[in-house]
Protein backbone atom coordinates (compact mmCIF):
# COMPACT_ATOMS: atom_id res chain seq x y z
CA UNK A 1 0.00 0.00 0.00
CA UNK A 2 1.64 3.33 -1.00
CA UNK A 3 2.31 6.13 1.36
CA UNK A 4 0.99 4.44 4.60
CA UNK A 5 3.74 3.54 6.69
CA UNK A 6 5.18 5.71 9.35
CA UNK A 7 9.01 5.58 9.56
CA UNK A 8 11.77 6.48 11.81
CA UNK A 9 15.01 7.39 11.29
CA UNK A 10 17.14 5.67 13.97
CA UNK A 11 20.62 6.83 14.68
CA UNK A 12 23.46 4.62 15.96
CA UNK A 13 27.23 5.51 17.14
CA UNK A 14 29.43 2.61 18.61
CA UNK A 15 26.94 0.08 17.79
CA UNK A 16 24.26 1.16 19.58
CA UNK A 17 21.04 2.83 19.07
CA UNK A 18 21.10 6.49 20.06
CA UNK A 19 18.81 7.46 22.36
CA UNK A 20 17.18 10.23 20.59
CA UNK A 21 15.57 6.76 18.14
CA UNK A 22 13.78 5.64 21.14
CA UNK A 23 12.69 9.22 21.25
CA UNK A 24 11.46 8.95 17.49
CA UNK A 25 9.61 5.81 18.25
CA UNK A 26 7.92 7.06 21.25
CA UNK A 27 6.05 9.99 18.55
CA UNK A 28 6.17 7.91 15.55
CA UNK A 29 4.63 5.32 17.68
CA UNK A 30 1.76 7.78 18.47
CA UNK A 31 1.07 8.88 14.70
CA UNK A 32 1.45 5.05 13.76
CA UNK A 33 -1.25 3.73 16.09
CA UNK A 34 -3.89 6.99 14.82
CA UNK A 35 -3.28 5.91 11.33
CA UNK A 36 -3.87 2.80 12.23
CA UNK A 37 -0.72 1.57 10.14
CA UNK A 38 2.76 0.27 10.90
CA UNK A 39 6.02 1.99 12.04
CA UNK A 40 9.58 0.97 10.65
CA UNK A 41 12.44 2.03 11.95
CA UNK A 42 14.74 2.49 9.53
CA UNK A 43 18.73 1.78 10.18
CA UNK A 44 21.76 2.52 8.04
CA UNK A 45 25.33 2.12 9.84
CA UNK A 46 27.66 0.17 10.63
CA UNK A 47 28.31 -2.07 12.52
CA UNK A 48 24.60 -2.73 13.62
CA UNK A 49 24.36 -5.74 15.84
CA UNK A 50 21.19 -7.81 15.67
CA UNK A 51 20.25 -7.40 19.03
CA UNK A 52 20.82 -3.30 18.94
CA UNK A 53 17.98 -3.60 15.97
CA UNK A 54 15.97 -5.52 18.29
CA UNK A 55 15.81 -2.97 20.69
CA UNK A 56 13.96 -0.72 18.27
CA UNK A 57 10.87 -3.25 17.89
CA UNK A 58 10.91 -3.91 21.79
CA UNK A 59 10.78 0.35 22.06
CA UNK A 60 7.52 0.04 19.51
CA UNK A 61 8.75 -0.65 15.88
CA UNK A 62 6.90 -2.92 14.19
CA UNK A 63 9.44 -3.78 12.20
CA UNK A 64 12.81 -2.91 11.13
CA UNK A 65 14.72 -1.90 7.69
CA UNK A 66 18.44 -2.38 8.22
CA UNK A 67 21.11 -1.76 6.05
CA UNK A 68 24.40 -2.31 7.44
CA UNK A 69 27.59 -2.14 5.65
CA UNK A 70 31.10 -1.26 6.32
CA UNK A 71 30.95 1.92 3.74
CA UNK A 72 27.87 3.02 6.03
CA UNK A 73 30.15 3.01 9.22
CA UNK A 74 30.57 6.77 9.26
CA UNK A 75 27.52 9.15 8.58
CA UNK A 76 28.46 10.21 4.88
CA UNK A 77 25.47 11.97 3.25
CA UNK A 78 25.73 11.49 -0.08
CA UNK A 79 25.67 7.43 0.71
CA UNK A 80 23.29 7.34 3.53
CA UNK A 81 20.76 9.48 1.31
CA UNK A 82 21.28 7.16 -1.29
CA UNK A 83 20.27 4.44 0.74
CA UNK A 84 17.23 6.38 2.07
CA UNK A 85 16.06 7.61 -0.92
CA UNK A 86 16.46 4.23 -2.63
CA UNK A 87 14.37 2.69 0.54
CA UNK A 88 11.92 5.56 0.20
CA UNK A 89 11.42 4.60 -3.64
CA UNK A 90 10.76 1.14 -3.31
CA UNK A 91 8.02 1.07 0.07
CA UNK A 92 6.71 4.41 -0.54
CA UNK A 93 6.46 5.85 3.21
CA UNK A 94 4.14 8.09 4.43
CA UNK A 95 5.31 10.02 6.84
CA UNK A 96 9.72 9.88 8.21
CA UNK A 97 10.70 11.49 11.15
CA UNK A 98 14.70 11.73 11.52
CA UNK A 99 16.22 13.57 14.83
CA UNK A 100 17.02 17.34 14.47
CA UNK A 101 20.57 16.54 15.39
CA UNK A 102 23.93 17.19 13.07
CA UNK A 103 23.56 13.97 10.48
CA UNK A 104 19.40 14.09 10.82
CA UNK A 105 19.22 17.68 9.71
CA UNK A 106 22.00 17.39 6.77
CA UNK A 107 20.25 13.63 5.81
CA UNK A 108 16.90 15.42 5.64
CA UNK A 109 17.02 18.26 3.28
CA UNK A 110 19.38 16.18 1.23
CA UNK A 111 17.12 13.79 0.43
CA UNK A 112 13.76 16.09 0.46
CA UNK A 113 15.24 18.52 -2.46
CA UNK A 114 15.60 15.54 -4.18
CA UNK A 115 12.24 13.71 -3.90
CA UNK A 116 10.41 16.71 -3.85
CA UNK A 117 9.19 15.78 -0.09
CA UNK A 118 7.46 18.48 2.17
CA UNK A 119 10.16 18.89 4.76
CA UNK A 120 9.55 20.57 8.56
CA UNK A 121 12.86 21.37 10.68
CA UNK A 122 13.33 21.22 13.99
CA UNK A 123 9.52 19.99 15.37
CA UNK A 124 8.40 20.08 18.57
CA UNK A 125 4.83 18.70 18.59
CA UNK A 126 3.53 16.19 15.76
CA UNK A 127 -0.24 15.39 15.23
CA UNK A 128 -2.00 13.91 12.65
CA UNK A 129 -5.10 16.36 11.06
CA UNK A 130 -8.30 14.94 12.03
CA UNK A 131 -10.00 13.70 8.12
CA UNK A 132 -7.21 14.25 6.09
CA UNK A 133 -4.20 12.32 7.80
CA UNK A 134 -1.77 14.87 7.04
CA UNK A 135 0.98 15.28 9.77
CA UNK A 136 0.99 18.36 11.46
CA UNK A 137 4.30 19.51 12.39
CA UNK A 138 4.84 21.98 14.81
CA UNK A 139 8.02 24.03 15.47
CA UNK A 140 9.45 27.29 16.79
CA UNK A 141 10.66 30.03 14.26
CA UNK A 142 12.08 33.37 14.41
CA UNK A 143 14.30 32.83 17.42
CA UNK A 144 11.12 30.50 19.12
CA UNK A 145 9.20 34.06 18.79
CA UNK A 146 6.35 32.00 17.68
CA UNK A 147 5.57 28.27 17.26
CA UNK A 148 4.16 27.36 13.50
CA UNK A 149 2.24 24.37 12.58
CA UNK A 150 2.99 23.07 8.88
CA UNK A 151 1.47 20.55 7.06
CA UNK A 152 2.40 18.97 3.82
CA UNK A 153 -0.88 18.19 2.13
CA UNK A 154 0.33 16.83 -1.62
CA UNK A 155 3.53 15.45 -1.84
CA UNK A 156 4.37 12.32 0.01
CA UNK A 157 6.31 11.35 1.68
CA UNK A 158 6.06 13.38 4.70
CA UNK A 159 8.83 14.64 6.04
CA UNK A 160 10.03 16.11 9.49
CA UNK A 161 13.11 16.57 11.99
CA UNK A 162 12.35 16.05 15.71
CA UNK A 163 14.00 18.38 18.04
CA UNK A 164 15.98 16.11 20.30
CA UNK A 165 14.82 15.12 23.93
CA UNK A 166 11.32 17.20 23.28
CA UNK A 167 9.72 14.04 24.26
CA UNK A 168 10.28 11.21 26.18
CA UNK A 169 12.21 8.19 25.29
CA UNK A 170 9.72 5.18 24.15
CA UNK A 171 9.20 2.57 26.77
CA UNK A 172 10.87 -0.90 26.38
CA UNK A 173 8.79 -3.54 26.45
CA UNK A 174 10.14 -6.92 26.36
CA UNK A 175 7.19 -8.88 24.44
CA UNK A 176 6.88 -6.93 21.92
CA UNK A 177 7.90 -8.87 18.61
CA UNK A 178 8.26 -7.74 14.71
CA UNK A 179 10.31 -7.99 12.10
CA UNK A 180 14.24 -7.49 10.71
CA UNK A 181 14.34 -6.61 7.51
CA UNK A 182 18.18 -6.66 6.09
CA UNK A 183 18.42 -4.84 3.19
CA UNK A 184 21.78 -5.85 1.20
CA UNK A 185 23.92 -1.98 0.60
CA UNK A 186 24.04 -2.29 -3.27
CA UNK A 187 27.84 -0.46 -4.51
CA UNK A 188 25.86 2.09 -6.63
CA UNK A 189 24.83 3.66 -3.82
CA UNK A 190 28.50 4.24 -2.84
CA UNK A 191 29.21 7.86 -3.52
CA UNK A 192 32.44 7.62 -2.52
CA UNK A 193 33.33 11.66 -3.08
CA UNK A 194 33.75 12.69 0.62
CA UNK A 195 35.77 11.02 3.25
CA UNK A 196 35.94 11.36 6.54
CA UNK A 197 39.88 11.41 7.33
CA UNK A 198 39.40 12.23 11.14
CA UNK A 199 37.79 12.92 14.49
CA UNK A 200 39.19 14.75 17.76
CA UNK A 201 37.08 15.19 20.56
CA UNK A 202 36.84 18.80 22.31
CA UNK A 203 39.99 19.54 24.27
CA UNK A 204 39.27 16.22 25.78
CA UNK A 205 35.87 17.33 27.46
CA UNK A 206 32.66 16.16 27.14
CA UNK A 207 30.63 19.06 25.44
CA UNK A 208 27.64 16.67 24.78
CA UNK A 209 25.46 19.67 25.24
CA UNK A 210 22.37 18.20 23.60
CA UNK A 211 22.74 15.08 25.12
CA UNK A 212 23.21 16.43 28.91
CA UNK A 213 20.30 15.98 31.12
CA UNK A 214 21.70 18.58 33.06
CA UNK A 215 23.30 22.06 31.67
CA UNK A 216 25.07 24.62 33.94
CA UNK A 217 25.52 27.64 31.84
CA UNK A 218 27.35 30.86 32.64
CA UNK A 219 27.40 34.65 31.18
CA UNK A 220 28.73 37.69 30.95
CA UNK A 221 28.04 37.52 34.58
CA UNK A 222 31.16 35.51 35.27
CA UNK A 223 33.48 38.20 34.78
CA UNK A 224 36.31 35.81 33.79
CA UNK A 225 38.06 32.97 32.48
CA UNK A 226 39.02 31.71 35.33
CA UNK A 227 35.80 32.01 37.02
CA UNK A 228 34.73 29.27 34.97
CA UNK A 229 36.04 26.89 37.62
CA UNK A 230 32.95 27.80 39.60
CA UNK A 231 30.53 26.58 37.15
CA UNK A 232 32.67 23.35 36.85
CA UNK A 233 32.27 22.84 40.20
CA UNK A 234 28.22 22.62 40.33
CA UNK A 235 28.45 20.56 37.15
CA UNK A 236 30.60 18.25 38.35
CA UNK A 237 28.51 18.01 41.47
CA UNK A 238 24.95 17.44 39.45
CA UNK A 239 26.96 15.71 36.74
CA UNK A 240 25.76 18.47 34.06
CA UNK A 241 27.49 19.60 31.33
CA UNK A 242 28.57 23.14 30.94
CA UNK A 243 27.56 25.91 28.59
CA UNK A 244 27.29 29.96 28.28
CA UNK A 245 26.01 32.27 25.90
CA UNK A 246 27.10 34.04 23.41
CA UNK A 247 29.43 36.60 25.08
CA UNK A 248 31.75 34.13 26.90
CA UNK A 249 32.82 32.87 23.84
CA UNK A 250 33.42 36.08 22.16
CA UNK A 251 35.52 37.00 24.85
CA UNK A 252 37.29 33.84 24.49
CA UNK A 253 36.29 32.36 28.29
CA UNK A 254 34.69 29.15 26.73
CA UNK A 255 35.02 27.46 23.29
CA UNK A 256 32.38 27.75 20.93
CA UNK A 257 31.07 23.82 21.34
CA UNK A 258 29.56 25.09 24.47
CA UNK A 259 27.71 28.28 23.19
CA UNK A 260 23.69 27.86 23.12
CA UNK A 261 21.56 29.95 21.89
CA UNK A 262 20.50 31.36 18.40
CA UNK A 263 24.27 30.80 16.71
CA UNK A 264 25.31 27.94 19.02
CA UNK A 265 23.41 24.87 19.92
CA UNK A 266 19.81 24.14 20.75
CA UNK A 267 19.29 22.10 23.96
CA UNK A 268 16.38 20.71 25.43
CA UNK A 269 18.05 19.42 28.95
CA UNK A 270 15.65 17.93 32.13
CA UNK A 271 17.79 21.16 33.93
CA UNK A 272 18.96 24.35 32.79
CA UNK A 273 20.83 26.72 35.07
CA UNK A 274 21.96 30.01 33.87
CA UNK A 275 23.81 31.96 36.10
CA UNK A 276 24.85 35.36 35.23
CA UNK A 277 23.27 35.17 32.05
CA UNK A 278 21.03 37.96 31.17
CA UNK A 279 18.43 36.37 29.03
CA UNK A 280 18.75 37.95 25.86
CA UNK A 281 16.43 36.74 22.86
CA UNK A 282 19.54 34.63 21.03
CA UNK A 283 20.01 32.90 24.17
CA UNK A 284 16.49 32.16 24.99
CA UNK A 285 16.10 30.63 21.75
CA UNK A 286 18.50 27.96 22.16
CA UNK A 287 17.13 26.93 25.77
CA UNK A 288 13.62 28.12 26.72
CA UNK A 289 12.27 24.68 26.06
CA UNK A 290 13.97 23.12 28.85
CA UNK A 291 11.94 20.96 30.85
CA UNK A 292 13.23 22.83 34.30
CA UNK A 293 14.87 26.56 34.27
CA UNK A 294 17.15 28.02 36.57
CA UNK A 295 18.47 31.65 36.97
CA UNK A 296 20.74 32.81 39.12
CA UNK A 297 21.69 36.75 38.36
CA UNK A 298 22.06 40.35 39.83
CA UNK A 299 19.92 41.91 38.45
CA UNK A 300 16.00 41.08 39.87
CA UNK A 301 14.60 42.74 36.35
CA UNK A 302 16.93 40.51 34.03
CA UNK A 303 14.57 38.85 31.51
CA UNK A 304 15.86 35.59 31.82
CA UNK A 305 13.72 35.28 34.96
CA UNK A 306 10.60 35.32 32.75
CA UNK A 307 11.94 32.26 31.73
CA UNK A 308 12.92 30.46 35.02
CA UNK A 309 10.60 27.91 36.66
CA UNK A 310 13.13 29.15 39.79
CA UNK A 311 14.49 32.51 39.94
CA UNK A 312 17.56 33.49 42.77
CA UNK A 313 18.55 37.49 42.18
CA UNK A 314 21.97 38.04 43.77
CA UNK A 315 25.40 37.57 43.16
CA UNK A 316 26.16 33.70 41.33
CA UNK A 317 29.94 33.82 43.21
CA UNK A 318 27.92 33.48 46.27
CA UNK A 319 25.10 31.41 45.35
CA UNK A 320 26.56 28.91 43.71
CA UNK A 321 29.41 27.81 46.14
CA UNK A 322 26.55 27.88 48.76
CA UNK A 323 24.89 25.23 46.60
CA UNK A 324 27.64 23.50 46.21
CA UNK A 325 28.26 23.29 49.68
CA UNK A 326 24.89 22.10 50.29
CA UNK A 327 24.83 19.79 47.63
CA UNK A 328 28.08 18.38 48.91
CA UNK A 329 26.24 17.80 52.47
CA UNK A 330 23.11 16.26 50.68
CA UNK A 331 24.20 13.88 48.65
CA UNK A 332 24.35 10.47 50.10
CA UNK A 333 21.04 11.37 52.80
CA UNK A 334 18.74 9.28 52.70
CA UNK B 1 38.49 30.55 -7.46
CA UNK B 2 34.59 31.45 -7.72
CA UNK B 3 32.86 31.56 -4.47
CA UNK B 4 29.05 31.60 -4.18
CA UNK B 5 27.96 32.97 -1.17
CA UNK B 6 23.67 32.51 -1.04
CA UNK B 7 22.86 34.69 1.62
CA UNK B 8 19.13 35.70 3.03
CA UNK B 9 17.71 39.06 4.40
CA UNK B 10 16.12 38.49 7.88
CA UNK B 11 14.19 40.91 10.18
CA UNK B 12 16.29 41.74 13.59
CA UNK B 13 15.36 39.09 15.39
CA UNK B 14 15.51 40.99 18.67
CA UNK B 15 12.24 42.82 18.26
CA UNK B 16 9.76 40.51 16.04
CA UNK B 17 6.49 41.62 15.69
CA UNK B 18 3.67 39.18 14.63
CA UNK B 19 0.31 39.96 13.04
CA UNK B 20 -1.87 38.09 14.81
CA UNK B 21 -4.68 37.62 12.36
CA UNK B 22 -2.54 36.54 8.73
CA UNK B 23 -0.09 34.79 11.15
CA UNK B 24 3.22 36.43 9.24
CA UNK B 25 5.34 39.08 10.55
CA UNK B 26 5.43 42.78 10.28
CA UNK B 27 8.17 43.44 8.42
CA UNK B 28 7.48 47.68 8.50
CA UNK B 29 9.38 49.19 10.81
CA UNK B 30 11.68 46.34 11.74
CA UNK B 31 15.25 46.95 10.60
CA UNK B 32 16.26 44.09 7.52
CA UNK B 33 19.65 42.95 8.60
CA UNK B 34 21.87 39.89 6.57
CA UNK B 35 20.88 36.89 8.63
CA UNK B 36 24.07 36.86 11.24
CA UNK B 37 24.76 33.55 10.35
CA UNK B 38 25.58 33.96 6.81
CA UNK B 39 27.71 36.49 7.70
CA UNK B 40 30.94 33.92 8.98
CA UNK B 41 30.59 32.64 5.33
CA UNK B 42 30.56 35.68 3.72
CA UNK B 43 33.73 36.27 5.84
CA UNK B 44 35.04 32.81 5.17
CA UNK B 45 35.12 33.43 1.53
CA UNK B 46 36.78 37.08 1.36
CA UNK B 47 39.52 34.61 3.74
CA UNK B 48 39.83 31.81 0.94
CA UNK B 49 39.78 34.86 -1.84
CA UNK B 50 42.64 36.60 -0.25
CA UNK B 51 44.77 33.58 0.34
CA UNK B 52 43.99 31.98 -2.99
CA UNK B 53 42.45 34.78 -5.26
CA UNK B 54 38.86 34.64 -6.83
CA UNK B 55 35.88 36.49 -6.97
CA UNK B 56 33.13 36.01 -4.86
CA UNK B 57 29.45 36.28 -5.98
CA UNK B 58 26.67 36.96 -3.52
CA UNK B 59 23.43 35.66 -3.97
CA UNK B 60 20.08 36.20 -2.42
CA UNK B 61 16.43 35.18 -2.74
CA UNK B 62 13.83 38.30 -1.84
CA UNK B 63 11.94 41.25 -2.58
CA UNK B 64 13.88 44.16 -4.34
CA UNK B 65 14.56 45.52 -0.84
CA UNK B 66 16.84 42.45 -0.62
CA UNK B 67 19.31 44.24 -2.36
CA UNK B 68 20.20 46.01 0.67
CA UNK B 69 21.83 43.26 2.17
CA UNK B 70 23.73 42.43 -0.90
CA UNK B 71 25.27 45.88 -0.84
CA UNK B 72 26.27 45.27 2.60
CA UNK B 73 28.29 41.85 1.57
CA UNK B 74 29.96 43.80 -1.75
CA UNK B 75 30.69 46.32 1.54
CA UNK B 76 32.75 43.61 3.25
CA UNK B 77 34.65 42.35 -0.18
CA UNK B 78 32.26 40.53 -2.25
CA UNK B 79 32.81 41.21 -5.90
CA UNK B 80 29.36 40.86 -7.55
CA UNK B 81 25.62 40.14 -6.45
CA UNK B 82 22.61 38.83 -7.84
CA UNK B 83 19.40 39.16 -6.88
CA UNK B 84 16.93 36.28 -7.80
CA UNK B 85 13.56 38.39 -7.23
CA UNK B 86 9.87 38.26 -8.67
CA UNK B 87 6.58 37.92 -7.36
CA UNK B 88 6.54 34.20 -8.13
CA UNK B 89 9.08 33.04 -5.62
CA UNK B 90 6.53 34.82 -2.93
CA UNK B 91 5.80 32.10 -0.46
CA UNK B 92 8.33 29.72 -1.26
CA UNK B 93 9.40 27.23 1.17
CA UNK B 94 12.51 25.31 1.39
CA UNK B 95 12.10 23.25 -1.02
CA UNK B 96 11.11 26.48 -3.67
CA UNK B 97 13.75 28.21 -2.47
CA UNK B 98 16.45 25.63 -2.83
CA UNK B 99 15.52 25.02 -6.44
CA UNK B 100 15.48 28.48 -7.42
CA UNK B 101 18.96 29.32 -5.90
CA UNK B 102 20.30 26.43 -7.40
CA UNK B 103 18.89 27.52 -10.43
CA UNK B 104 20.87 30.74 -10.26
CA UNK B 105 23.82 28.89 -9.38
CA UNK B 106 23.93 26.99 -12.29
CA UNK B 107 23.62 30.34 -14.39
CA UNK B 108 26.24 32.13 -12.65
CA UNK B 109 28.26 29.18 -14.27
CA UNK B 110 31.61 27.45 -13.00
CA UNK B 111 32.02 27.50 -9.27
CA UNK B 112 34.32 26.26 -6.80
CA UNK B 113 32.74 26.33 -3.68
CA UNK B 114 29.69 27.13 -2.05
CA UNK B 115 29.53 29.11 1.33
CA UNK B 116 26.19 29.18 3.12
CA UNK B 117 25.35 30.12 7.10
CA UNK B 118 24.31 27.46 8.78
CA UNK B 119 20.92 28.43 8.84
CA UNK B 120 18.78 31.71 8.92
CA UNK B 121 17.66 33.09 12.13
CA UNK B 122 13.89 33.89 10.90
CA UNK B 123 13.23 30.26 9.71
CA UNK B 124 15.41 28.47 11.75
CA UNK B 125 15.40 25.60 9.15
CA UNK B 126 18.96 24.99 8.02
CA UNK B 127 17.43 23.60 5.09
CA UNK B 128 18.92 25.22 2.25
CA UNK B 129 22.10 24.70 2.47
CA UNK B 130 22.16 21.17 2.18
CA UNK B 131 19.03 21.30 -0.61
CA UNK B 132 21.59 22.91 -3.28
CA UNK B 133 24.27 20.68 -2.30
CA UNK B 134 21.65 18.01 -3.44
CA UNK B 135 19.91 19.62 -6.02
CA UNK B 136 23.47 20.82 -7.59
CA UNK B 137 25.08 17.30 -6.98
CA UNK B 138 27.91 18.87 -5.07
CA UNK B 139 29.64 17.08 -1.37
CA UNK B 140 28.47 18.59 1.10
CA UNK B 141 29.65 19.44 4.58
CA UNK B 142 27.21 20.97 6.71
CA UNK B 143 28.69 22.56 10.14
CA UNK B 144 31.81 23.34 9.15
CA UNK B 145 33.81 25.34 12.07
CA UNK B 146 37.10 25.07 10.18
CA UNK B 147 38.63 24.93 6.86
CA UNK B 148 41.56 22.96 7.46
CA UNK B 149 43.50 23.02 4.02
CA UNK B 150 42.71 23.69 0.53
CA UNK B 151 44.86 21.82 -2.12
CA UNK B 152 44.48 21.68 -5.65
CA UNK B 153 40.82 20.62 -6.07
CA UNK B 154 40.52 18.57 -2.55
CA UNK B 155 39.51 20.76 0.72
CA UNK B 156 39.75 19.30 3.97
CA UNK B 157 37.20 20.56 6.57
CA UNK B 158 36.68 20.34 10.08
CA UNK B 159 32.33 20.34 11.04
CA UNK B 160 31.08 20.44 14.50
CA UNK B 161 28.98 17.71 15.61
CA UNK B 162 27.41 16.54 18.77
CA UNK B 163 30.44 14.71 19.72
CA UNK B 164 33.21 16.80 18.70
CA UNK B 165 34.81 17.66 15.44
CA UNK B 166 34.71 15.16 12.54
CA UNK B 167 37.65 15.65 9.44
CA UNK B 168 36.24 15.50 6.05
CA UNK B 169 37.97 15.71 2.80
CA UNK B 170 35.58 17.44 -0.37
CA UNK B 171 36.59 17.13 -3.70
CA UNK B 172 35.92 20.69 -5.39
CA UNK B 173 33.23 22.41 -6.45
CA UNK B 174 31.68 21.31 -2.81
CA UNK B 175 28.98 23.36 -0.16
CA UNK B 176 30.30 24.05 2.81
CA UNK B 177 27.63 25.24 5.58
CA UNK B 178 29.57 26.97 8.16
CA UNK B 179 28.96 28.16 11.92
CA UNK B 180 30.34 31.06 13.68
CA UNK B 181 33.25 29.66 15.16
CA UNK B 182 35.02 29.70 11.33
CA UNK B 183 35.52 33.17 10.94
CA UNK B 184 35.20 36.29 12.76
CA UNK B 185 33.12 38.66 10.07
CA UNK B 186 34.61 41.87 9.58
CA UNK B 187 32.95 45.09 9.21
CA UNK B 188 32.44 46.88 5.83
CA UNK B 189 35.08 49.59 5.22
CA UNK B 190 33.88 53.41 4.14
CA UNK B 191 36.15 52.41 0.94
CA UNK B 192 34.04 49.01 0.50
CA UNK B 193 31.01 51.35 0.77
CA UNK B 194 31.84 53.21 -1.61
CA UNK B 195 32.76 51.16 -4.06
CA UNK B 196 29.31 48.40 -3.10
CA UNK B 197 27.05 51.34 -4.22
CA UNK B 198 28.92 51.84 -7.44
CA UNK B 199 28.34 48.38 -8.55
CA UNK B 200 25.46 46.99 -9.90
CA UNK B 201 23.10 43.97 -9.12
CA UNK B 202 21.41 42.14 -11.83
CA UNK B 203 17.62 40.74 -10.64
CA UNK B 204 16.79 37.78 -11.70
CA UNK B 205 13.19 36.52 -12.27
CA UNK B 206 12.42 32.65 -12.70
CA UNK B 207 12.47 33.35 -16.37
CA UNK B 208 16.47 34.54 -16.38
CA UNK B 209 16.96 31.40 -14.46
CA UNK B 210 15.03 29.06 -16.73
CA UNK B 211 12.37 27.59 -14.47
CA UNK B 212 8.74 27.62 -14.63
CA UNK B 213 7.08 30.17 -12.43
CA UNK B 214 5.05 27.40 -11.13
CA UNK B 215 7.74 25.54 -9.85
CA UNK B 216 8.25 28.10 -7.41
CA UNK B 217 6.50 30.39 -4.78
CA UNK B 218 3.52 29.02 -3.02
CA UNK B 219 2.92 26.76 -5.98
CA UNK B 220 5.78 25.01 -6.16
CA UNK B 221 6.03 24.52 -2.59
CA UNK B 222 5.00 21.59 -0.93
CA UNK B 223 4.75 22.68 2.70
CA UNK B 224 1.84 24.76 3.78
CA UNK B 225 1.77 26.69 7.04
CA UNK B 226 -1.22 26.09 8.72
CA UNK B 227 -1.52 28.30 12.02
CA UNK B 228 1.04 30.80 13.49
CA UNK B 229 0.87 31.45 17.61
CA UNK B 230 3.04 33.16 19.76
CA UNK B 231 3.69 30.99 22.51
CA UNK B 232 3.85 32.34 25.76
CA UNK B 233 7.19 32.91 27.12
CA UNK B 234 6.88 33.26 30.41
CA UNK B 235 6.60 30.13 33.34
CA UNK B 236 6.32 32.70 36.37
CA UNK B 237 8.49 31.05 38.27
CA UNK B 238 9.26 31.83 41.86
CA UNK B 239 11.54 34.99 42.03
CA UNK B 240 13.86 35.14 45.88
CA UNK B 241 16.14 37.52 46.36
CA UNK B 242 19.12 37.32 48.11
CA UNK B 243 20.47 40.13 50.47
CA UNK B 244 21.98 38.76 53.05
CA UNK B 245 23.69 35.84 54.31
CA UNK B 246 20.19 34.55 55.98
CA UNK B 247 18.41 35.11 52.42
CA UNK B 248 21.38 33.24 50.76
CA UNK B 249 21.03 30.31 53.13
CA UNK B 250 16.88 30.26 52.76
CA UNK B 251 17.55 30.75 48.58
CA UNK B 252 20.03 27.78 48.27
CA UNK B 253 17.85 25.70 50.74
CA UNK B 254 14.59 25.95 48.71
CA UNK B 255 16.13 25.75 45.36
CA UNK B 256 17.78 22.38 46.83
CA UNK B 257 14.28 21.46 47.98
CA UNK B 258 13.05 22.40 44.09
CA UNK B 259 15.38 20.18 42.35
CA UNK B 260 14.73 17.20 45.00
CA UNK B 261 10.87 17.65 44.47
CA UNK B 262 11.53 17.87 40.64
CA UNK B 263 13.93 14.54 40.64
CA UNK B 264 16.99 16.20 39.71
CA UNK B 265 19.10 15.91 42.35
CA UNK B 266 21.34 12.53 42.78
Amino acid sequence: MDHNQVWTIAETGQGKVKTVSYELLARARRLADKLGTELIAVVIGYPVPEREARELILHGADRVYLVAHPSLEHFIVENYAAVLANLISKYRPGIILAGATSSGRTLMPYVAVRIKAGLTADCTDLDIEEGTGNLLQTRPAIGGNIMATIKTPEHRPQMATVRPRSTRPAARDERRVGEIVRIDFDMDWFDGRVERVGFRQVEGEDVNLQDADIIVAGGKGLKKAENVEVLKRLAGLLGAAVGCSREVVDRGWMSYPHQVGLSGKTVTPKLYIAAGISGAIQHLAGMKTADTIVAINKDPDAAIFKVADFGIAGDLFAVIPALCERIEKEVGKP
Amino acid sequence: MRIVVPIKQVPETSNVKMDEKTGTMIREGVESIINPLDLYAIETGIRLKEKYGGEITVISMGPLSAEKALREALAMGCDEAVLVSGKEFSGSDTWATSYALSAAIRKIGKIDIILAGERATDGDTGQVGPGLASLLDLPLATYTSRIVELEGDRIVVERLVEEGYETLRLPLPAVLTVVKEISDPRLPTLRGKKAARAKSIPVWDAGAIGIEAASVGLKGSPTRVVKIESPTVTRKGVLLKVQDEDSLQEAVDRLVEFLRRKELLA
